[in-house]
């Protein structure tokens, strides 16, 4: 079991998601800089993490998506392996077009941190399963841009396939019909405002973030 | 060659800076103020000389990075 967390310049959440997932699936974690082109052999799970790639600067992700790892991370999406990003994450697979829509300034311009109660609407991805029985998971946000936007006939495929998977039950940012998270079409990327990372022990306030790091290596 | 690339959210999807800048305005007294839009400015100067060169060269750039056109709309100047 292995996975590799992709560190850009002003990726602050790497080290965290590369905790959470040791402490939480005893996986082996690399930590894959922007600036190589492949990524390491045999790896179950690519993460990219939150932070502020590139100071966020043009547009939140735009810049990091086009970083010469990004080459290898699609070609890995497109051989079906778990790609999952997280906040900046979610913004970087957007702005990379693997997954569809784009993450706006939040409806009320706040910078939104703090705990989020999620109901979990799809539990038959690789990323969910273990949430099977519990409807709702709590996870924390911290965005300034995490309105999730798409034009409504991508909304509609998108609840209509079941690619919607975490929606959140007391919307924080004005995201369209209240999505935290996506996954693709082929179900194996997934992008999510939530932090897992920042939930995998309950000393942390909740432990539910570790069971999405379980789910993809228990599909593995 | 000079490029001037202004990108501006669609229209439809939700400007909230525009939206708080309008009432800001609104505050001060200019209340005839309406849908007031906040997009960005993109300046750069370009080896190329060939105009229609140019052109296309600048909406490749602003397909592939400059604009994410999910969400915005671009206009291209040359001088």
């Amino acid at each position: 079991m292995k996975a590799a967390v992709i560190v850009f310049p002003g990726s602050n959440c790497d080290r965290d998601c590369k905790v959470a997932i040791e402490r939480s699936t005893g996986a082996h974690v690399d930590m894959v800089w922007h600036g190589e082109t492949t990524l390491p052999d045999g790896v179950d799970l690519v993460v990219l993490p939150g932070g502020f790639s590139y100071g966020d600067y043009l547009r939140c992700g735009a810049m990091a998506s086009l970083s010469p790892i990004m080459a290898d991370v699609k070609a890995a999406a497109g051989r079906g392996v778990a790609t999952v990003g997280i906040c900046n994450g979610f913004q970087i697979l957007c702005e990379a077009g693997l997954l569809p829509g784009a993450l706006l300034r939040n409806e009320r311009l706040k910078y939104v941190c703090k705990p989020v109660a999620l109901e979990v609407t799809n539990s038959q991805t690789r990323f969910t399963a273990g949430y099977q029985g519990r409807r709702q998971a709590m996870m924390t946000v911290g965005n300034g841009e995490g309105n999730f936007f798409a034009d409504e006939a991508t909304l509609d495929r998108l609840e209509g396939e079941g690619q919607v998977v975490f929606r959140y039950v007391s919307n924080p940012n004005g995201s369209a019909r209240d999505i935290a998270g996506i996954i693709n079409g082929a179900g194996n990327v997934l992008g999510l405002m939530p932090h897992p990372d920042r939930a995998f022990e309950s000393d942390l306030g909740s432990a539910d973030g570790a069971i999405l790091f379980q789910s993809v290596f228990a599909s593995a | 060659m000079r490029a001037k690339v202004h990108v501006f959210l669609k229209p439809g999807v939700l400007d909230v800076q525009g939206k708080a800048v309008e009432q800001a305005l609104h505050g001060l007294g200019w209340n005839g103020v309406e849908h007031v839009r906040v997009g960005k400015t993109i300046e750069f100067d370009l080896a190329s000389a060939d105009r229609a060169a140019a052109e296309a060269e600048v909406k490749a750039m602003c397909e592939k990075l400059l604009a994410n056109t999910v969400i915005e709309s671009y206009r291209v100047e040359l001088a």
